[in-house]
């Protein structure tokens, strides 16, 4: 099923350490300033040098949101992509590659998985082409692939006499400049936009920059020689060139969560080196000093420490005086985590987990995507205590989730545990720019000053730091507060936190501390709870109704198929829900929420026949584990479970095509997604 | 505002057995605070987990009893986001050198200006009587079921090469002499550790106050009697380095004296380097108002509780034109 007519899926693979990623940058940067919307994401091994990455983006005149598997131009600079890839290429479609690498034989492509090499076999061999580069490229030629041959080698050589350098090993590595120039050039795409996209990113190396502006400016006159005309789909994007609002920025995943807690007041982060994380703390490192409104500088101390024990550890004691703090990790180093977050539990701590899931168990799948650590973000750790889990569908989302998380661990004075993942971390797209300056920072009940006003002197009157009261929350004072000395201790503690194990106080600490969960659910806006993502109001009379509920990052996939499949398909109405609480779980405004929909479509239709209801729950794991809560929490049973756990998120094209299949009654229970290089 | 020695206990009923040598650890602590003029409550003392770990609830300071093995990540969180606080770590053999020892040699590579005692004395106490790592090899105490089958850490040469800058043993029967050597590591500005021996009544039935406390007979006088343990400073020991030649020479005669068991057992200043700069003054060279105004005294909002920031320059680098 061919979807992405509306919009231009280009891809970019290479070796790892090749110069991928500049090239990606580049690119992406150019075709944003044009004023187009773009989506990109990066794959990448678990691996330094060699190893295939690549980068895909999907540029459009509209929002986009999520990945297509479809490839409408694939650029190439060694025999594995063209392997890889090129079976994803569409008819029509442009391969950009180097003629050079047609004589290399796929047996000795040593990186290449199984799973290519069986794809690209059993193509050529149901095509009857031979098992080689050559008969791939005969094979996409059959299917009308526009093939663009790159010599690097012979156009390197050439470049090098026109600019009077011959220091090959140096422009070896302009090869990457040049694809990128070559897949400009069959968009026909502004000159100086390329040019100045090269120059965003080379800042601070102007010489490699002019270097890359003459390479790309040889490349693109070379490829525009031969190219004819500019295949019917891509016109639009010459069209669209400097004339869309300029005002949107392009943000990655790892840039808006540490811009959020900037925002937030996040002054102290700690982490110890892990994919796909650290990058968080990076960029926060990176802009430590912090230009203040009262034109004081602020600043943020990372610190980056010998485990992930010590980071969660640091973290709280510096909660402790007062600061904002969090500790960024993944599966593996929250595994460290969970004793020490019940510390923070039993002690009323506010911290935040920023958890940048990856597909797990034990080290996993280290650089890709699984949404498989939900269940154990609500039970890690032994006992009982309350602790928020929260989920962010995208990145402009986890920008501003990350100053409500920080809110919500002050207010309740516990732990908060914000689930994010490699996909959104890894992806890049265009959006507005992050309005903040109106967001609210609300830090509960801590004591502001730095004393406390003590009515008499003796140990009676001391401060209580865990008072028993009415409200299950108390007053919190910073270490150094005068008059305000108390204790914290991981056993049981009576109300100046001091050790005990009366059965009685018992009692009332664990319904102090327990009781916070309905506090929780009753003080978070339920907007905040659960967002209705999509709502369609079809005219015809349908009487069939799809829920659709996810949690994080699969959010823009499954928006981009709504508005695909209802812009053709007015028999169904669709309900999608996201769930950004996952803990604890907001079961009854789920079920009120599907009830007043189906209530509505029942009061609007006027025969009392019955509303047909297909639930359908997706999420990136095996055992569905939103399912698992919702089942827990609810009465509502799902129809349908979209799931995945290749470790390549979901993308625009299979998603569509399940939800069709559901629709069309051609669906299995449980769809288990398989795409994905 | 003056304050009484008094002031720096509390009311707390203390559990320890009779005749622990926590006892005296606690009472020089408390001494310490007195002696050095801080406030109870610029003070935090952070602990680990067992018999020791309690110290903090009969102090009457902040007291931050944390889990097993991670009172220095702990006590650097707190430090490192409010450098005006003086904060204190203490812990148990098995704490600081089995669970956490990845935390004790790591702490030595940043150097925060707070100071680490540890109760040394052989067992795991509260789990009853398990040999703890600095249990010698081939010792078996009376609850162990077999002799020690691991050799023993040596805490001081272990403090000297992860980088600790105030390095000292005390005994935790001399009260006086312990107190000293606790006041000097809290005014000492850097890491220090502070090793005490302190025998435990209960399972510890080898290296015992009265072990502790004994003499050896001079070989050629014997009527001279040698007490087994020894002050540092009284037989001409001078560990502190002066200028910056000095320091690995320094590091291993301390390593060298740290040797010494047995038959004498040395306590005192083995090591102090206030050359080695702080990880505070570290972060002072990338922020420069960082000690004057720390994580924790930053002001984050305004009075309409709109965020105190201005990140448009950051957002700016994000456009597409």
């Amino acid at each position: 099923m061919v979807i992405s007519r509306e919009s231009i899926s280009w891809v970019i693979g290479g070796p790892q350490g090749s110069g991928v990623d500049s090239a990606s940058h580049i690119f992406l940067k150019s075709i944003a300033m044009s004023g187009l919307n773009v989506f990109g994401k990066r794959e990448y091994h678990s691996n330094i040098k060699g190893e295939h990455s690549y980068f895909s983006v999907r540029f459009s005149n509209q929002i986009v949101r999520s990945p297509v598997d479809d490839i409408d131009i694939l650029v190439t600079f060694d025999a594995e992509t063209i392997v890889r890839h090129s079976p994803f290429l569409l008819e029509g479609g442009i391969l950009i590659y180097d003629p050079d690498v047609v004589g290399k034989k796929i047996e000795d492509i040593h990186t290449l998985d199984k799973s290519s090499e069986k794809r690209i076999a059993h193509i050529l061999k149901s095509k009857n082409k031979e098992f080689s580069l050559a008969g791939i490229i005969e094979e996409l030629k059959e299917r009308k692939v526009i093939l663009v041959e790159l010599p690097y080698t012979k156009l390197i050589n050439k470049f090098s006499e026109e600019i009077q350098d011959h220091s090959i090993s140096k422009l070896a590595r302009i090869t990457n400049v040049m694809s990128l120039a070559a897949s400009l050039a069959v968009l026909d795409f502004d000159i100086p936009l390329m040019e100045q996209g090269i120059q965003d990113t080379f800042t601070n190396k102007p010489k490699i920059a002019e270097l890359n502006v003459k390479a790309a400016n040889f490349t693109y006159s070379y490829v525009k020689e031969s190219f004819g005309a500019i295949p019917e789909k891509f016109l639009f994007v010459t069209k669209i060139q400097n004339e869309a609002n300029s005002n949107s920025i392009i943000a990655q995943g790892n840039q808006t969560s540490p811009l959020g807690k900037m925002v937030a007041g996040c002054r102290f982060q700690t982490y110890y080196p892990i994919t796909p994380a650290t990058d968080d703390s990076e960029y926060l490192e990176s802009n430590q000093i912090l230009e203040q409104n009262d034109k004081n500088n602020g600043s943020v101390v990372v610190i980056q420490t010998e485990d992930e024990i010590a980071a969660i550890t640091m973290a709280i004691g510096a909660a402790l005086t007062g600061v904002r703090a969090c500790t960024t990790t993944s599966g593996p180093g929250f595994s460290l985590m969970a004793e020490a977050l019940g510390w923070a539990g039993i002690n009323e701590v506010p911290l935040l987990v920023s958890l940048y899931q990856r597909a797990g168990p034990s080290t996993g799948l280290p650089t890709r995507q699984e949404q498989g650590d939900l269940l154990f973000a609500i039970n890690a750790g032994h006992g009982e205590f309350p602790r928020i889990v929260y989920s962010s569908g995208d990145i402009e989302e986890s920008f501003y989730d990350t100053i409500r998380v920080f809110n919500y661990a002050d207010i309740f004075q516990t732990p908060v545990i914000h689930m994010l993942d490699k996909y959104l971390s890894n992806s890049i797209i265009t959006c507005n720019p992050f309005e903040y300056k109106n967001l609210k920072i609300e830090r509960g009940k801590i004591l502001e000053g730095n004393s406390i006003e003590i009515k008499q002197q003796g140990f009676s009157d001391h401060f209580k730091r865990f008072e028993l009261s009415d409200d299950p929350i108390s007053l919190r004072v910073p270490l150094g507060t005068e008059n305000g000395i108390f204790w914290n201790t991981g056993d049981e503690h009576d109300e100046m936190g001091h050790i005990t194990e009366d059965p009685e106080t018992r009692i009332s600490m664990m319904e102090k501390r327990l009781s916070k969960l309905e506090l929780i659910q009753n003080r978070i806006p339920k907007e905040e709870q659960i967002t209705i993502e999509f709502e369609n109001n079809t005219s015809s009379k349908s009487k069939k109704l799809m829920v659709i509920v996810s949690w994080g990052s699969t959010k823009g996939a499954i928006l981009d198929s709504l508005e695909k499949i209802t812009e053709t398909d007015d028999t169904i109405q669709f309900l999608y829900l996201q769930i950004k609480l996952l803990n604890p779980f907001p079961g009854k405004l789920l079920e009120d929420i599907v009830n007043n929909k189906i209530e509505k479509l029942h009061s609007s239709d006027n025969t009392s026949s019955t509303i047909e209801t297909i639930v359908t729950i997706i999420e990136m794991n095996y055992l569905s584990q939103l399912d698992v809560l919702i089942k827990q929490n609810t009465t509502l049973q799902s129809d349908h479970n979209i799931l995945k756990y290749n470790g390549r998120p979901m993308s625009h094209t299979e998603i569509y095509n399940s939800l069709i299949n559901i629709i069309n009654n051609q669906s299995e229970r449980r769809v288990i997604l398989k795409n994905g290089v | 505002m003056e304050y009484k020695l008094a002031d720096f206990k509390t009311p707390v009923h203390n559990d320890w057995c009779a005749g622990c040598g926590d006892f005296g650890i606690l009472n020089a602590i408390q001494m310490s605070l007195y002696e050095l003029k801080i406030s109870p409550h610029q003070a935090a003392i952070f602990s680990g987990i067992g018999c020791s770990g309690k110290t903090p609830h009969f102090i009457n300071t902040f007291g931050i009893h944390t889990l097993h093995g991670r009172v220095l990540p702990f006590a650097q969180g707190a430090k490192l986001a409010n450098p005006n606080l003086k904060i204190l770590a203490v812990g148990g053999d098995g704490d600081g050198l089995g669970i956490g020892s990845g935390h004790f040699v790591n702490s030595g590579r940043r150097n925060i200006d707070i100071t680490y005692i540890i109760y040394n004395n052989g067992v795991y106490g509260l789990t009853k009587g398990q040999a703890s790592p600095t249990l010698k090899l081939g010792m078996k105490t009376k609850s162990l079921p077999q002799p020690n089958v691991n050799d023993s850490i040596n805490p001081i040469a272990l403090a000297c090469v992860s980088g600790f800058t105030y390095i000292a043993r005390g005994y935790s029967y001399d009260i006086k002499h312990l107190k000293e050597v606790i006041k000097r590591g809290i005014e000492h500005s850097g890491l220090s550790f502070i090793d005490v021996l302190q025998p435990c009544p209960t399972y510890n039935d080898i290296n015992t106050k009265e072990w502790y406390q004994s003499f050896s007979l001079d070989e050629n006088n014997p009527s001279i009697r040698i007490p087994k343990i020894y002050k540092l400073e009284e037989e001409g020991y001078n560990g502190v380095v002066d200028n910056d030649e000095e320091s690995s020479n320094k590091i291993i005669k301390a390593i060298e004296k740290s040797k010494e068991w047995e038959s004498r057992i040395p306590v005192g200043v083995f090591y102090e380097n206030k050359k080695t700069p702080t990880y505070e003054e570290r972060l002072q060279s990338r922020i420069d108002n960082y000690k004057t105004y720390p994580p924790a005294l930053q002001t984050i909002k305004d009075e309409n509780g709109n965020p105190n920031i201005n990140i448009d320059r950051l957002i700016d680098e994000l456009r597409t034109k």
